[in-house]
């Protein structure tokens, strides 16, 4: 049998059934912008930074089932301006001030920023008001942060078999919460071992004491930009994200 | 319904009824905490605790089914809790003015509970009632025809502490307002004359007359039936038991629609039958009909009619005492949400999660309820799978248009002399309903609601059907002293509202266009924010997760196109306008030093004494 394949912005690319847009993609170095996927768990489909157009159908590469013969819209000037438009969204619905970030040089959403040349947040912000959680002796949680592409609700649920983490509230008033009737991290059964602990890609759940161990300057994304670390990105594991 | 209530050992006394009455199951859980929350007043989190571990769920589970919903509460409310209908026509009728006349009267500010925690007042989406106005909802249970004087006895009433039942009956009366039949509103036929034909003509013969009606689903889509119970019937049940599932569509949220209310309250049987038409011909045992909150005023009729029907042979084992046919139906009550009106958010909301609408494919057809195959039909297609069943395909196909067969009916409501439900074949033009509902100088119509269409009047010879003006069945008429721009406000504000939050698109951007509308509104707004409506429009358009996010800008791109110059009046200038106001930041600096010299300004009003912006 002939291998299957899409074909991405004009370029055939294989596939093995099964995969999504966004796994044939990631497996050919092949750079679709995202923030809540993540090779070690379930898509979902919520970030909406994957849109690209195929076969004719507006979709998200990271939950799309890869046809043979596929017709795939990714890196075009359109895609990447409503994708810049969606990460100005995020950066003002929460509180997101990179330089005073303990995450930053790490963060998907500010490495996705400057990849699509985001220059400006454009639309007013939110300034929600989002109360720290440091109750947990290792790990802070600064909800400021929080992009909602429920990472760590995947992570505590279907890894770490702890459901932890979980959403409230409706639009823009959804939020991230813990699993405690106090509402406090400390009072979960939340550990620094869990996957959860090291799969947020901006910087709401952080490792207490370890905040600069590697300096601003020389970290993941001041040194190559997101773009160039696909294949990285494709096999990455949440043990690794520590770095 | 006060702090005792929290107490730990009877909190378990009160809830365990209600869970043992669910079976302890999980997937139980929105009618668990509505139930819950009517012996508790609200839901405190020692109750959500207490559900988690009786039902075996993570906690953090439940709070977030909990705070997806907007009528179930997770922090104390009033006694007497009074939410006004916030549709358009609602505030055409001057809801916004009698809200503001009730929070005076009983001293309280809008959305907070009195410091005695007697009452709160509040708006909600809309009720379903446009048609008699202003409405309201007291403590879940419907009032119409709000006026001045309804609104003092009501004060006078919630300050003596009256129970709603001692109350007049006059406020809570809901008319049905039909004013024309046709062939769905014509029938009166006896309970089960539908079901009875369909097991006459068998499984394969009803399929084959529902082909040949081309019936299209009433709930707005306008999706094949026909398609979609031929491939749940051909769809391999996956679970154990395996199990099909008919789902009938109750949710009537979009506002301006209300014909499945009446559908509900005096075609009950009709839609039973169609139900069980719809089970039997899809080898269906079951039925589930999702109620929207707002109509759970409905639940005892309904109830009482499905245990008639019990009685009479109609539901159960041996469906018209034929033999290895049976079908139930079973009532679940929705507790606020808008998006659950999508089939797959509806199905997530009646397995017990929160209301997001599903990936898709795979579709209900194939996997839906509980992982089975599930058709998923609107109350109004269910009624006419009835009149198919007893009249055949032929006959439907023979109403309306070729491509939008039999009727539809309209919920009309706004600036019209007999506003109520109509009944018309497909292809009815416009003008002719405008004509017949006396909306004398009508300048639009929003057809199906805000996620619908926005007609001027240029277009009232257009015709409602599927190739031309498709409908879920409201029809809003906006007359000549109306301000087009209020109205794409209204809806605005709707989405925002109503966006479950699953994607970016949608969460941040129907809050920034309803932000946008606000501006123009105060008069800070340029070209710029007309612009910018445009650019979040073309976002949601491509990039949103489901419907909701995809027509959330609908009313305002055809208000923009069609009634400009009701935005273009308010615009303080063309090009750029911040939305901060430096003027009107030193307000509260001025108040609390009591001047207003033009020193205390800034702008013009600094430099013409005694103007203030």
């Amino acid at each position: 049998m002939t291998q299957q394949s899409i074909l991405l912005d004009g370029l055939p690319v294989p596939f093995e059934e099964g995969q999504t847009i966004m796994d044939a993609a990631m497996a050919a170095e092949i750079f679709i912008p995202h923030l809540c996927h993540h090779p070690e768990f379930k898509p979902q489909g919520s970030c909406k930074l994957c849109t690209v157009k195929a076969s004719g159908r507006y979709v998200s590469a990271c939950t799309m089932p890869a046809r043979d013969g596929m017709e795939v819209e990714n890196n075009s000037p359109d895609f990447n301006d409503k994708r810049r438009t969606m990460l100005q969204m995020l950066f003002v619905e929460g509180n997101h001030f990179c330089p005073s970030c303990e995450k930053s040089g790490n963060c998907m959403l500010q490495a996705l920023a400057y990849e699509l040349e985001m220059l400006s947040p454009h639309f007013n912000q939110f300034y929600p008001n989002r109360p720290l959680d440091a109750s947990h002796p290792q790990v802070l949680l600064d909800f400021n942060r929080c992009i909602l592409c429920e990472l760590c609700v995947r992570a505590s649920r279907d890894v770490d078999g702890k459901h932890v983490f979980s959403l409230s509230g409706r639009g823009i008033t959804k939020h991230l919460i813990v699993n405690a009737e106090s509402g406090r991290l400390a009072d979960t059964d939340f550990s620094l071992t869990d996957k959860a602990a090291h799969v947020c890609p901006v910087g709401v759940i952080l490792e207490k004491r370890k905040g600069f161990a590697v300096p601003i300057g020389q970290r993941r994304y001041d040194v190559d930009p997101i773009g160039m670390q696909v294949e990285r990105l494709a096999h990455r594991t949440t043990t690794e994200e520590e770095i | 319904m006060t702090d005792e209530c929290v107490e730990a050992g009877r909190l378990g006394e009160l809830l365990q009824p209600i869970i043992d009455g669910h079976g302890g199951d999980p997937g139980m859980l929105v009618q668990i905490l509505r139930e819950a929350q009517e012996v508790l007043g609200y839901l405190p989190a020692a109750a959500l605790t207490a559900i988690a571990r009786a039902v075996g769920l993570p906690r953090a589970r439940v709070e977030g089914v909990a705070g997806f919903y907007s009528f179930l509460h997770l922090q104390p409310v009033g006694r007497y809790r009074v939410l006004f209908s916030d549709n358009i026509t609602d505030h055409m009728l001057g809801s916004v003015e009698l809200m503001d006349r009730l929070c005076n009267r009983l001293w309280i500010e809008r959305g907070k509970v009195s410091e005695d925690g007697l009452v709160s007042v509040d708006t909600t989406s809309c009720t379903g009632l446009c048609d008699q106005g202003p409405a309201l909802l007291v403590n879940g249970r419907a009032m119409t025809r709000m006026s001045a004087e309804r609104i003092d006895r009501i004060s006078e009433m919630i300050r003596a502490e009256l129970p709603l039942d001692d109350w007049p009956r006059e406020y809570f009366r809901i008319e049905d307002n039909i004013r024309r039949r046709d062939a769905l509103l014509n029938t009166c036929w006896p309970a089960g004359e539908a079901l009875r034909a369909a097991l006459a003509r068998g499984p394969e013969a009803m399929l084959a007359e529902m082909r040949t009606s081309n019936l299209r689903g009433r709930g707005g889509a306008g999706f094949t039936t026909y398609i979609k119970w031929e491939s749940a019937r051909r769809a391999p049940c996956r679970g154990e038991p395996p199990e099909r599932y008919i789902v009938c569509n109750a949710d009537e949220g979009e506002p301006g629609t209300f014909k499945d209310r009446v559908l509900l309250s005096s075609y009950t049987d009709l839609l039973f039958d169609g139900m069980s038409v719809a089970g039997f011909t899809i080898g269906a045992t079951r039925g589930l009909l999702y109620l929207r909150g707002e109509y759970a005023y409905l639940l005892p009729a309904l109830r009482e009619n499905l245990a008639r029907r019990r009685r009479d042979g109609l539901l159960g084992k041996a469906l018209c005492g034929q033999d290895g046919v049976c079908f139930d139906i079973e009532i679940h009550v929705g507790a606020g949400a808008y998006v659950c009106g999508e089939e797959s958010a509806l199905l997530e909301s009646l397995e017990g999660k929160r209301g997001v609408p599903r990936i898709r494919p795979p579709f209900p057809v194939t996997v839906g309820y509980r992982g089975q195959p599930t058709v998923v039909n609107n109350v109004e297609t269910l009624c006419k799978a009835a009149l198919i069943a007893v009249n055949g395909g032929a006959w439907f196909a023979g109403l309306g248009t070729k491509q939008s067969t039999g009727t539809k009916l309209l919920s009309i409501s706004g600036d019209v002399e007999m506003p109520g439900i109509y009944d018309y074949p497909f292809g009815v033009s416009v003008a002719q309903v405008l004509n017949e509902c006396g909306a004398g100088n009508a300048q639009a119509v929003q057809i199906s609601g805000p996620s619908g269409t926005c007609l001027g009047m240029h277009e009232f010879s257009r015709h409602v059907a599927f190739e031309d003006v498709p409908t879920a069945g409201a029809f809003m008429v906006f007359g000549a002293h109306r301000d087009m721009f209020e109205v794409a406000r209204n809806f605005a504000h709707f989405f925002a509202h109503e966006s479950c939050g699953f994607c970016t698109p949608c969460r941040v951007g129907t809050s920034l266009v309803a932000n946008c509308m606000d501006k123009i509104a105060e008069g800070h707004g340029s070209q710029y924010d007309i612009n910018e409506i445009f650019k979040i429009h073309r976002l949601l358009h491509v990039a949103s997760h489901c419907g909701l996010g995809q027509s959330a800008c609908n009313p305002l791109f055809d208000t923009l196109n069609k009634f400009r110059p009701a935005y273009e009046r308010r615009l303080r200038s063309l090009d750029f306008e911040p939305a901060f106001d430096l003027d009107q930041a030193l307000a509260a600096a001025r108040q609390m030093t009591g001047r207003d010299d033009p020193a205390a300004h800034f702008g013009l009003a600094a430099r013409v004494p005694g103007v203030s912006t």
